[in-house]
């Protein structure tokens, strides 16, 4: 592996997906490409020297021409206030990456729908996801895949109009939501936090050797894990990222 | 929020590793001095503070490693392991 080194990249386009979620396309003129489900190190540095460094998922799939990523607006942070709402087109972001091999999902034609999808995400969480699902539709793969997101409202699902015309057009990839704090009229979908009885209901069973990620506030991601592991699956079927508090 | 919610794995010390080591070390696997569990570095429990981090086993909770780096100088403490198995074709 080449030593992971800092890299210059422009803000090339910025687009609000929801009220506090904002996607940054980035030209990255050193890029080397990168995995689905990978992240990247971002840096800022102020002035008088002063850093502060913090993991973005890439939210493009390798086969996507730009490098993007998906950052929600946390509320007194240090960072991604920054670029969601300071950081201008034009404007220079310093980054490292890709990092990681362990959370990524490769489209393997070879061994298509040998092991079925399932994606299970909270809040912004599902950035890494949405790269696996953009691959997954690029290369015309057509492993099953189940994704099952939570949101606090409707408003806060990020990707949702793609998502939707994703699965539209795709037999195979099922999308299910939860709404855990604020539901719009007549909601049929779920309305409550990931639990046991909505996972009986979503994941698949062991039989059919499944592969699960699930990625978002690190309390979400235990829980899952954990409702996964109750009705057998394995660790080896269990892939985790926590992001922290963030997220929802 | 409680204190756990606060913890992260260690997909988000690969940045950090890759400083370090050559190879991909997210996808190394790690064996436990306490409980013997084999995990790979990204399923171990990521606490940071100040100056580095710490990683823990999820089963009991052993520091299987430590980093920091101070003026410009790694320290790493890996005692609390009693293996690290790094594939060197996972780039
Ligand atoms: C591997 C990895 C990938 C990630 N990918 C993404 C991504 O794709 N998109 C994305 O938006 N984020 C992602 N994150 C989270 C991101 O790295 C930052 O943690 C997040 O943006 C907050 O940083 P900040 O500097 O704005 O806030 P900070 O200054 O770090 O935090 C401010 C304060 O708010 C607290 N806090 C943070 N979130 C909440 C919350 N929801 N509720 C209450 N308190 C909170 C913190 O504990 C802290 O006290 C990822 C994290 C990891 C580890």
């Amino acid at each position: 592996m080449s030593q992971l080194k800092w890299q210059f990249t422009t803000l090339v386009e910025a687009k609000w997906e929801t009220p506090t979620v904002k996607t940054l396309v980035l030209d990255a003129p050193a890029w080397t490409g990168h995995k689905a489900g990978q992240h990247v190190d971002i840096r800022l540095t102020a002035e008088d020297g002063y850093q502060a460094q913090r993991s973005y998922s890439i939210a493009s799939a390798p086969d996507d021409k730009n490098l993007s990523l998906t950052v929600e607006r946390i509320e007194d942070g240090e960072v991604s206030p920054y670029l969601t709402d300071v950081l201008q087109t034009g404007e220079r972001l310093e980054l490292r990456g890709p990092i990681g091999g362990y959370f990524v999902w490769n489209s393997d034609q070879k061994k298509n729908n040998s092991q079925p999808l399932l994606l299970i995400a909270g809040g912004s969480g599902f950035v890494p996801l949405m790269a696996m699902i953009r691959h997954r539709a690029n290369v015309g793969d057509n492993t099953p895949t189940r994704v099952l997101y939570s949101a606090r409202s409707d408003e806060e699902i990020i990707n949702r109009e793609e998502l939707e015309e994703l699965a539209s057009k795709d037999s195979a990839l099922e999308i299910i939501y939860t709404l855990t704090r604020k539901q719009p009229k007549h909601w049929k979908g779920y309305h409550r936090r990931i639990d046991r009885q909505m996972i009986g209901e979503v994941a698949w069973t062991m039989k059919d050797n499944p592969l699960a990620f699930i990625c978002g506030p690190t309390a979400l991601v235990e829980s899952a894990a954990n409702l996964l592991q109750e009705i057998e699956y394995k660790s080896e079927n269990i892939k985790t990222e926590r992001f922290g508090p963030t997220g929802g | 929020m409680n204190d756990n919610d606060l913890r992260l794995d260690g997909n988000a010390v690969g940045g950090l590793l890759g400083e370090i080591f050559q190879f991909e070390m997210t996808t190394a696997q790690t064996t436990c001095a306490g409980c013997g569990a084999i995990k790979t570095v990204a399923e171990l429990m990521l606490y940071r503070h100040g100056m580095g981090a710490i990683l823990r086993c999820a089963f009991c909770d052993q520091a299987l490693m430590r980093i920091t780096c101070i003026r410009g100088c790694y320290r790493l403490d890996l005692s609390g392991m009693s293996g690290l198995q790094v594939d060197a074709d996972v780039h």
